[in-house]
């Protein structure tokens, strides 16, 4: 579908992402910013360059030369554990679907960037805090399945803040679920990139996020295994501004590079040109064998 | 602290003067075998209120028991093991044992996450909860039974993954993803156990296998009843009721198909006959073992990966898809 058309759709329903208010303050260096600026700045700050978290309709936007093709839209979450805390599990879901416009953690599907067919796969904070339960699990693995079976580049955002409590052990399942899936997408000779957003820790750090070939990070980007909260419990001391940031994760050799959002589609693009200038194929005997091309750099 | 372990303590009390009014009846002319049989009767009508049927909470606490058999006491009573260790970059993390072993006869990697048995072994093996060298240390002998054809077993006995700073500066999340990725595509079978609590993606680390085994009164779980209280309720005081929430136990968890076979535990927990359980489960392994005989690398994984690929509840259109509510 045409990403226009399909945004509009997506969006028709959103009335909360839309247009809460005309101003927002920067939570950074506070400078108060007309909401449109900040749209048109792809939610980066323009005094101090504090990355907002942001949707994933205006990522996929914000990446893709056009069209966008879901994938998954019809994987939709149950209620497997009967859970209910303060409010029932599907009442939670339902609340979150009118204040993101998802219909859950994490839209999928193939797209072009920079002319390359690619696999795309965005979480969303904003739905249940990017935890990942069966739906997210799902979606992601028949992204990767169709991914290999195209032999296409995967790109995946990670947002989140762990397994989804509410699905207990099913949600915990997902690690191994999503694992399967990259192994066998990966060991097929694809190319796997993750862009780490703020937050990502827990279940999805721990399982496909730092499976990938190459790993991105946003600046500033809070990420890890274990949350802040619970070090700093467990220790009894609180832990320096720096600790967990993307740029900490780089230093300490964890991640690959740290890309500002306004130079991400840019650095995507160029990693895409290495990774199919290297592609291995199979050849008519159906032996696997490495073409050199070159970069094409168009 | 916990709660087994209060109530336990009048049982043993009972056991105690029943003993004692044994060794004495022996001795004495005046008979009190009725006595004892009063006792006896009152022993077996007490230890079925308290222990005949476990809540999820009540289940947590068996499976913290000091007294529980660890992954050590399973290690010890195999035919043979020969540990291993480090991780061949930084050091070698107590809170993960492993090496080679005989199962049965059969040669085998056994790998387990192993916490203390006293406050002193306690601090030296973190409780433990295992920081990224001990994972490194799993995938590496992993990798090596994966070269040698030997199938791996493990033994998962933890609270969680080490939540500290330096288990952070030296990437816990990829020491887990690594783990998960190993054992996804070891080409030998593998035998997971439960023995004990099975903390999230921490205890996943050592348990994607062919064949999962729990323990009766074990637990699995994606957060600590604590946890999963504090960040819902606002108050880690409510943890008996998120454990009820979380199906966390063995038999939850056969009926969500991500355990295939639980072994029963004696009245009173696995450690009233710490080296009969031992015992039952390690048959229970290597019957499971023996199962994967003449079976190909390719089957195996073919079949490991739709165990995977089908994990979850999920509603496709009008189709609703697995989770099967306990
Ligand atoms: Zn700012």
């Amino acid at each position: 579908m045409p990403m226009p058309e399909w945004l509009r759709i997506r969006r028709s329903s959103d009335a909360g992402v839309s247009d809460a208010a005309l101003w927002t303050k920067c939570p950074s260096c506070s400078e108060v910013l007309y909401r449109r600026d900040l749209a048109a700045n792809l939610d980066v700050c323009p005094k101090c360059a504090h990355h907002f978290r942001m949707h994933a309709f205006d990522r996929i936007a914000s990446i893709v030369d056009g069209d966008f093709t879901e994938i998954g839209a019809d994987v939709l979450p149950l209620d497997p554990l009967g859970w209910a805390d303060k409010r029932p599990y599907p009442a939670k879901l339902e609340a979150d679907r009118q204040k993101s416009g998802l219909t859950e953690g994490v839209v999928t599907g193939l797209a072009k960037i920079g002319g390359f067919d690619v696999a795309l796969g965005v979480m969303d904070f904003y739905f249940r805090g990017g935890t990942m339960g069966s739906v997210v699990g799902e979606r992601i693995t028949r992204l990767l399945e169709a991914a290999r079976s195209a032999s296409l580049p995967c790109v995946l955002f990670t947002a989140s803040g762990g397994a989804r409590m509410e699905e207990g052990m099913l949600a915990l399942m997902q690690m191994a679920k999503t694992t399967a899936a990259v192994t066998r997408f990966i060991e097929a000779g694809n190319f796997m990139l993750v862009v780490l957003t703020d937050p990502t820790t827990g279940g999805v750090s721990a399982s496909f996020a730092f499976q990938a070939d190459v790993i991105v990070a946003e600046p500033k980007a809070m990420i890890g295994f274990a949350g802040r909260r619970v070090i700093e419990q467990t220790i009894r001391q609180k832990l320096p501004d720096q600790f967990q940031t993307a740029e900490f994760l780089l230093e300490k050799g964890h991640i690959d590079m740290v890309v500002d959002r306004r130079e991400l589609r840019a650095t995507l693009i160029r990693l895409f040109e290495y990774a199919a200038a290297g592609r291995r194929v199979t050849g008519s005997n159906g032996a696997v064998r490495t073409v050199p091309t070159g970069v094409d750099t168009q | 602290m916990n709660p087994i372990v209060d109530r336990e303590k009048g049982l043993l009390e009972l056991e105690r003067r029943i003993a004692e009014l044994r060794s004495a009846n022996a001795k004495q002319p005046v008979d009190i075998s009725a006595e004892i049989a009063a006792l006896e009767a009152k022993y077996a009508l007490i230890q079925r209120e308290v222990f005949g049927e476990l809540s999820a909470w009540e289940k947590v606490h068996m499976a913290r028991h000091p007294n529980r058999p660890t992954t050590l006491d399973y290690l010890s009573q195999l035919d043979r093991f020969d540990e291993l260790h480090g991780d061949r970059q930084i050091r070698d993390d107590p809170a993960i044992v492993g090496g080679f072993a005989l199962l049965a006869g059969r040669a085998v990697v056994a790998i387990g996450q192993q916490r203390g048995r006293d406050t002193k072994e306690n601090l030296r093996r973190n409780f433990g909860m295992v920081t990224p060298e001990g994972y490194r240390k799993v995938a590496r002998l992993a990798k090596l039974a994966v070269r040698l054809g030997l199938p791996i077993i493990t033994f998962v006995d933890t609270k969680g993954a080490d939540p500290g700073i330096g288990s952070e500066e030296r990437a816990q999340s990829e020491a887990i993803a690594r783990c998960l990725y190993e054992f996804t595509l070891a080409r030998v079978p593998i035998i997971a156990t439960i023995i004990g609590e099975g903390g999230s993606g921490g205890a996943l680390a050592l348990a994607i296998a062919d064949r999962v085994v729990m323990l009766e009164h074990s637990v699995y779980s994606v957060a600590s009843p604590e946890g999963c209280a504090a960040i819902l309720w606002g108050d880690a005081g409510k943890a008996d009721e998120a454990a009820a929430h979380l199906k966390l136990t063995a038999q939850d968890l056969q009926r969500f198909g991500i355990v295939d076979e639980i072994v029963p535990e004696p009245l009173g927990g696995a450690h009233r006959d710490p080296v009969g359980m031992v015992g039952r489960v390690l048959e229970v392994v290597a019957t499971a073992l023996a199962g994967f005989d003449g079976q190909s690398a390719d089957e195996i994984l073919e079949v490991r990966y739709r165990r995977y690929r089908r994990l979850g509840a999920w509603q496709d259109g009008l189709r609703e898809v697995g989770g099967a509510v306990p």
